[in-house]
């Protein structure tokens, strides 16, 4: 296939999957923001959701305070944001328009609808109302874009960079979350315990529809290091950093059939990492340490793809 | 504004009888047809227009501003006999063109016979660069949009031919599908010839066109982006044909060939359906600005390492000076006398009719020679006195670049407008495409001006579409003629 082509599907795929993470984070944080807990400040609340999308200088330069209404707007609604949801789902949709040949018509209505129905939020305060509606809105639209190219596109090459982009940004975004969360809950390991820290926990678990599955899987109270366990190295939780390489290796083995290529290398190291690796080995070299570590060697990944596959340039 | 004075030809009602036989089954539903229906309808399909994304961008407003074509839920009708002595007209026409393309580019015969002035060598869209090149099978206009009007029963004109990158089959294809969906009941009622092939005709004689020796070749469709106004139909008929939807960057040279990048490496392109004009093709041969194009696309072309669909240099053929002469054309090349009449038309280069239409200017259509798309042009009627002072200044001001038609009496067709049903002028574009035939799928684009008494049908201008029926007939005696071999063969057992 044309790799500017691929190029787009990939993207496309990306922007969709950053706008699903963004309103999960903003989900999450609106509902932290309920629960009654002296300790935090508005501010103290909002900067991670920032944070965690990169984004907390760019803020800084807009907006003096860190407002509900201040980090809401920059991150669901702000056409200057190059990474807010309204952006993402902007960038999805022109990426789409520019190969909407290379995927099916379903495909291809199914985000153009959603880029229509968009207006509807148009001009809201959603820090006001509407922001849990507007969230679930933009997870339904992710999910159901995921199930339409699942359910009808046909198992080439386009469908292998589309679900790509959809696991390198999943990747991205689980090992970000965790990382700003885990450091901001956990200043020292002796301080765990306690109502509000539950509610955060379990709020981490929900921001990636890992509530009932760790209730599933550990039948036990809330334990942090376990929730690191179940975002890092449980295969078969579908938004952990070793599900989505499960995926990754899979999709780039299919891709490269028979050629070495670099970036296969990368996924398989990555992988191995994670499929070998164990809890108690990355706690002791610090999980910061290793998150930190595992986002370079993500965006590496990405960016080894897109030299393989994407910008091939000279013949 | 003198439609009030003026009266029209009406595809649907200019019949003695009051209804027009064509139209009658038509007609009775119509009448029968609730306006709200008719209304919601038409909310319908501009829903799903909207959620399929048949829309186009328009030059000078916000890059990424969107538009839709109103589209019309009143189809315009043609009766088999009519659809035959138009597309025969259109036939003769392309045929007569590619003749003449590959004549001016050859052994200039239309000149040395004195019909064509030399003066087409200096024309800005002659491309001397084609001289003496051979294009496969000699076909320069693959695809050629024929826009046509009608101003009685019997009187068709061609108002030009569209011989470069005619645009507008992908709403004749998707007004079809839309009106399927609407009226599924109609489609069932009339017998009306079908279009949908249209893709894949396309794609066969673009197979067909490509260099000999290519057993198995491969075909992109060469777009200027998704920014183009016509990036909708791109798409869309590179889906339909299956291939590749390219753009420049996509595209390179090496050795006498052109390739695609692609994820697996280069792939080698035979074909190119390019929706790009002469200029943009290659910035080494002609605009050098441009970044739409293929560095060295040219040179391969001329050598033939690929065809290109249209050939470059067709627009020597269908700019206003070039279309007053295809009449005689038809003569000289096939020898027939044209079955479709040219508008009368004035040339202002020359002195004697200079001066006739400045006096006339009100009640005359002037045109620039080379001007497209309902751009730079002046409707008489219509036009307010200080319109037509300006337009005066720029014709005395390089009178050769216009020419002048009498305002047509387009006819118009019944069409649904926020005031109801009104009647509004129509045209009509089939699309001619030459490859191993010379062919047209039965049936059209029709653009309605949809203002009250406007004459301008181009969607730049807030023109809409309508789905063209060409009605295939069934006559009683044909029927009966089966019924009795029917009988006939039951005898016999």
């Amino acid at each position: 296939m044309l790799s500017r082509t691929a190029n787009h599907l990939f993207w496309m795929a990306r922007y969709i999957e950053r706008a699903e993470n963004m309103a999960r984070i903003l989900d999450v944080t609106a509902n932290m923001a309920m629960v009654p807990n002296a300790a935090l400040s508005e501010a103290a609340l909002w900067q991670p959701a920032l944070e965690i999308s990169g984004n907390a200088n760019a803020f800084m330069e807009r907006f003096s305070d860190y407002t509900a209404s201040n980090v809401i707007h920059y991150l669901a609604m702000d056409p200057a944001n190059p990474s807010s949801i309204y952006s993402a789902l902007h960038s999805a949709r022109e990426n789409a328009r520019a190969v909407r040949v290379a995927m099916t018509s379903e495909t291809w209505e199914n985000i153009n609808s959603l880029w229509l129905e968009f207006s509807q939020f148009d001009g809201k305060d959603l820090a006001e109302e509407g922001l849990r509606e507007f969230c679930d809105w933009v997870k339904a639209r992710s999910h159901l874009f995921r199930g339409v190219s699942f359910g009808t596109m046909l198992r080439d090459d386009a469908f292998q960079f589309l679900r790509l982009g959809t696991f390198i940004e999943r990747a991205d975004n689980t090992a970000r979350l965790l990382d700003v969360k885990y450091h901001l809950l956990l200043p020292k390991e002796e301080e765990v315990g306690g109502g509000v820290d539950y509610y955060e926990w379990s709020a981490i678990l929900r921001s990636v529809s890992a509530f009932q599955a760790y209730q599933k899987v550990f039948n036990d109270t809330i334990q942090p290091w376990r929730v690191a366990e179940l975002l890092v190295l449980r295969k078969d939780m579908p938004r952990s950093l070793h599900a989505c390489f499960t995926e990754i290796t899979a999709i780039l083995e299919n891709l490269t059939t028979g050629r070495h290529v670099e970036c296969r290398r990368i996924a398989g190291e990555i992988n191995a990492s994670l499929q070998y690796g164990r809890m108690d080995h990355i706690f002791q070299n610090g999980l910061h340490e290793f998150l930190t570590e595992f986002i370079e060697c993500n965006n590496q990944l990405g960016a080894e793809i897109q030299r393989s596959f994407l910008n091939i340039h000279a013949a | 504004m003198n439609s009030q004075v003026r009266t029209y030809f009406d595809e649907m009602y200019s019949s003695p009888t009051g209804v027009r036989d064509l139209y009658a089954n038509y007609a009775n539903w119509l009448r029968d047809v609730p306006a709200e229906q008719l209304e919601s309808k038409r909310q319908e399909a501009e829903l799903l227009f909207r959620r399929v994304g048949i829309t186009f961008n328009v030059y000078g407003e916000n890059a990424g501003t969107e538009r839709l074509i109103p589209f019309d839920v009143i189809p315009r009708l043609l009766a088999a006999k009519e659809w035959d002595v138009l597309s025969k007209g259109a036939i003769q026409r392309v045929r007569a063109l590619n003749m003449f393309l590959h004549d001016i580019y050859h052994d200039r015969e239309i000149i040395k016979a004195g019909i064509v002035s030399e003066n087409i060598l200096t024309h800005s869209q002659y491309r001397p660069e084609m001289f003496d090149v051979d294009v496969p099978s000699g076909i320069y206009a693959h695809i050629a949009g024929i826009d046509i009007v009608r101003t009685d029963e019997s009187q068709f004109y061609v108002l030009e031919d569209n011989l470069r990158t005619p645009s507008g089959v992908s709403y004749m294809l998707e007004d079809r599908k839309m009106m399927m969906r609407l009226f599924p009941e109609l489609f069932r009622r009339y017998s009306i010839a079908p279009v949908e092939h249209y893709p894949q005709v396309l794609k066969n004689n673009l197979r067909a066109v490509a260099q000999s020796g290519v057993k198995d070749p491969t075909v992109v469709l060469l777009t200027p982006g998704a920014y183009n106004s016509a990036y909708f139909e791109h798409a869309f008929l590179a889906q339909q044909m299956g291939v590749e939807l390219v753009e420049g960057q996509d595209l390179f040279v090496r050795g006498n060939a052109v390739y695609m990048r692609t994820t697996e490496g280069p792939k080698k392109v035979d074909v190119i359906y390019r929706r790009l004009d002469d200029e943009y093709i290659d910035p080494l041969a002609f605009n050098p600005d441009s970044m739409l194009g293929v560095p060295g696309l040219f040179s391969v072309y001329r050598n033939g390492g690929v065809t290109l669909a249209n050939a470059v240099g067709t627009g020597v053929a269908d700019d206003k000076s070039t279309y007053i002469r295809v009449p005689e054309m038809i003569k000289f090349y096939l020898g027939e006398a044209p079955i479709l009449s040219n508008v009368p038309t004035y040339e202002l280069s020359k002195k004697d009719d200079l001066a006739y239409v400045l006096d006339r200017l009100p009640e005359l259509v002037v045109k620039e020679v080379q001007g497209s798309g309902g751009y730079g042009m002046l409707v008489g009627p219509t036009a307010s006195k200080q319109e037509i002072i300006d337009f005066r200044d720029r014709i005395l001001a390089d009178p050769s670049n216009y020419i002048a038609q009498p305002t047509l009496a387009l006819s118009t067709c019944p069409t649904l407008v926020e005031q109801g049903i009104a009647p509004r002028h129509v045209d009509l574009r089939p699309f001619v495409l030459s490859g191993e035939t010379v062919t047209l799928v039965p049936g059209a684009l029709c653009r309605v001006a949809m203002r009250e008494g406007s004459l301008v049908v181009n969607s730049s201008q807030g023109g809409g579409t309508k789905d063209t029926w060409v009605l295939q007939e069934t006559s009683p005696q044909e029927v009966v003629g089966i019924e009795a071999t029917l009988k006939g063969e039951v005898a016999v057992c």
